[in-house]
């Protein structure tokens, strides 16, 4: 398919303008999805904050999805971002102290989402020098310092006993964060939904085509035109915003912000839940996020001490048995189901 | 493949997932659930364990009844993650509607689930964290475990009177060490000693020979240590390597170091350091003695540490409250309860401070020595009722 839009000529213009907008259209499990999501909310309120982690979570994954499945570049240091937006957004709420412009949660959103953008563009160009093991090791590397730097700046960070006195205002100036984390979890879902839309498109995008013809062969891609470096430096700022928005949720939903954001392991976590869920498929991500939570969820409960294995097990056996992730089963599924090529 | 059937199956997989997540059947009116939130896996998984096990004794000894009513103790792993533990704490408030939360494994976890408590009217007692400040960051916070200066400043007192004039501390970057730092550094400058350097290793992937090379160094009289739980044994590997007796230097710190559950494969190095803190599995008291024999023959190859009669005591003071109120888990009324109590526990006499909800303790100084070829944290001089000395001088301003 990506040679189909690589070798358009202009007869096949038209022919391939009609395929990317069959493959853009929404379908149906996708509606049932999300109306079922929002639903959640008022099915099982007292699962609410549960459901809050998985929807940030799933934004998160959704912006190393973008990064990794559709720019292909491999991130350990994904979390960096989410740190950084977790912080941005729990400063701006600590300066508002509860109300004026700052302690605006959607105010909040587009701050970090802003910030880390910046970050990632120029973060990008370091990323980009190199190979996929180069770029690993300096997406960990500058995770890494972010990590250090906030342990360092203990006056504005609150270094290891975390970020006090995070205390976001009313979402939109109207609804209040709850302690059942009802309005937390539709604020969280909300953000999620209109950011997988702009994903979505994008992704759909003459600018989304042309990642995946890198993706597929960079050099192939460069000779045919296409600014391989620019499109990539575009991606890799979209997933930093992406994540900063991520991060931020996680600082206004709960009001705390601990080094922890930064650690190694929601970097790792997250490039998890994305290969889990499969990568390249937006769909993935959230689902993944959604799966990874449960699991985690129901083994946590009933196991404290030993949820670890049983989770790791069944990673291990879904990556060895299942290709694609649980998006590689669906889609095959949803094939079978109506008879039709190409996945949702 | 037909559509319909399809589609049934999955309203009937949809249907089971719903009940898979509807929360349990509703709880019977004479049960108090108390939610535990600990650490149970991560760096710190060996404070939840420790914990855990002594939560388990304490039910086992004196049953499930307490002010007429079964205690359901429902333990959460928190990971030692912030964000997780504030969630737990808000869902077993919400969902379980547990009327005490307890555990914290570390100082930001217990700051994290603070607001809940503000918030939800519950109280919250802290069994391990010890930063001073936690029980000033909600008026439901009430802590069974101790705090950094109030095992700090005997050991403090006791190299000054030992002529100790010259030190170095090394502690771990973060609220409890830093409490640490500023209150042995305090007492020594108050009594005319010298403070040569203050170095913080950072708390996560600890890495202690440079410091450890640049106190050798210095050479002080003392070199005063604290880490936290679990990192003691990684320590004093480092500092048997180098010799610091050779150069006249002594080791001494707070307990944490040499942690009871660490200190038998610390290796003869160890021998006669001195510390300071609120309990050894040494201590020579009927009940300690019971405590310790119990609890190695629920756990064989654990030895109780100073995070288990946190934990222990906590359950203790959780009990004697419900008797208190005679059942009634009214949030205020069971910290009103709690305020002031007092009784033996395994570490010796201790009490609940009724204006920090701090607790009162006596502090010991002990010397690691030889006993039945086991190494004990063998305890010589004790310091009665000791009160966070933090919050003392708060008070003693005003």
């Amino acid at each position: 398919m990506i040679d189909t839009a690589i070798h358009a000529t202009k007869g096949g213009e038209s022919r391939a303008m009609a395929y990317f907008a069959e493959r853009a259209k929404w379908r149906w499990p996708e509606f049932a999805l999300w109306i079922g999501a929002f639903a959640l909310a008022f099915l099982f309120p007292s699962r609410a904050l549960l459901f809050n982690e998985v929807a940030i979570l799933a934004l998160f994954a959704l912006s190393l999805d973008i990064v990794l499945g559709y720019a292909g570049i491999v991130s350990l240091g994904h979390g960096a971002f989410f740190g950084l937006g977790a912080y941005v957004a729990g400063l701006l709420a600590k300066a508002g102290a509860g109300a004026g412009l700052f302690s605006d949660p959607t105010f909040g959103l587009l701050i970090s989402g802003i910030a880390c953008a910046v970050v990632g563009y120029i973060t990008s160009f370091l990323v980009l020098r190199g190979a996929d093991l180069t770029r690993l090791m300096v997406t960990l590397g500058v995770a890494l310092i972010f990590a250090e730097l906030a342990n360092r700046m203990a006056w504005l960070t609150g270094g290891a006993d975390g970020l006090q006195g995070v205390m976001p205002g009313k979402i939109l100036g109207i609804f209040e964060f709850d302690l059942y984390g009802r309005n937390a979890y539709l604020y969280s879902l909300t953000t999620l939904f209109l950011l997988f839309i702009v994903a979505r498109k994008v992704i759909n995008s003459p600018f989304g085509v042309s990642l995946r013809a890198i993706k597929g062969n960079a050099l192939r891609a460069g000779a045919v035109g296409i600014n391989v470096n620019r499109r990539l430096n575009g991606a890799y700022t979209i997933g930093a915003a992406y994540a900063g928005v991520a991060g931020a949720l996680l600082a206004q939903t709960t009001a705390f912000v601990s080094l922890d954001v930064l650690d190694f392991h929601r970097s790792a976590d997250v490039m998890l839940i994305v290969i889990f869920g499969g990568v390249g498929t937006l769909y993935g991500a959230i689902v993944g996020a959604a799966a990874f939570k449960m699991l985690y969820d129901l083994l946590a409960a009933a196991t404290p001490q030993y949820w670890q294995f049983w989770l790791g097990l069944i990673l291990v056996l879904l990556v060895l048995f299942v290709r694609g992730g649980v998006m590689g089963l669906v889609g095959g599924l949803y094939n079978r189901l109506t008879g039709k090529g190409g996945a949702a | 493949m037909n559509a319909k059937i399809t589609r049934r199956h999955t309203l009937a997989a949809l249907a089971l997932a719903a009940t898979a997540l509807s929360p349990f059947a509703a709880h019977a009116e004479d049960v108090v659930k108390v939610g535990v939130i600990l650490p149970m896996t991560g760096p710190s998984a060996s404070t939840g364990r420790e914990i855990a096990a002594a939560i388990k004794l304490f039910q086992e000894q004196k049953g499930d009844k307490a002010g007429g009513k079964k205690v359901e103790v429902i333990i959460k792993d928190d990971t030692g993650v912030a964000d997780i533990t504030k969630r737990l704490a808000q869902e077993l408030v919400v969902n379980d509607k547990a009327a005490v939360i307890a555990g914290f494994g570390l100082t930001p976890l217990a700051l994290a689930a603070a607001p809940i408590a503000t918030q939800a009217k519950v109280p919250a007692v802290v069994m391990a964290a010890g930063t001073a400040i936690i029980t000033e960051a909600s008026p439901y916070i009430v802590r069974t475990s101790f705090t950094l200066p109030q095992n700090t400043m005997p050991i403090a007192q006791w190299a000054v009177k030992n002529g100790i004039k010259k030190v170095v501390t090394l502690v771990s970057d973060y609220g409890p060490g830093i409490d640490a730092e500023k209150t042995f550094v305090a007492t020594i400058k108050e009594n005319g000693g010298q403070v040569l350097e203050s170095l913080r290793s950072p708390l996560k992937n600890p890495e202690f020979a440079p410091f450890l090379q640049k106190a050798k160094d210095l050479k002080p009289d003392a070199l005063f240590l604290f880490v936290p739980s679990g990192q003691g044994a990684a320590l004093m590997k480092q500092v048997s390597e180098r010799d610091f007796a050779k150069e006249g230097i002594k080791v001494i710190g707070t307990g944490d170091v040499t942690d009871d559950e660490q200190l038998n494969n610390m290796g003869d190095a160890v021998l006669g350091m001195i510390t300071s803190h609120n309990y050894s599995a040494d201590h020579d008291s009927p009940e300690n003695k019971a405590y310790v024999a119990a609890f190695e023959k629920a756990n064989p190859g654990l030895r109780p540490n100073f995070m288990s009669v946190g934990g222990y005591d906590g359950m203790a003071l959780i009990y004697a409250a419900l008797d208190k109120t005679k059942g009634d888990t009214d949030g205020t009324k069971l910290v009103e309860a709690m305020k002031g109590m007092s009784w033996t526990s395994p570490r010796g006499p201790i009490s609940i401070d009724p204006e920090t909800r701090d607790i009162i303790q006596n502090v010991y100084i002990r010397k690691v020595e030889k006993k039945n070829g086991q190494l004990y944290n063998v305890e010589f001089e004790t310091m009665a009722n000791i009160k966070d000395p933090f919050k003392a001088a708060k008070a003693a301003k005003k």
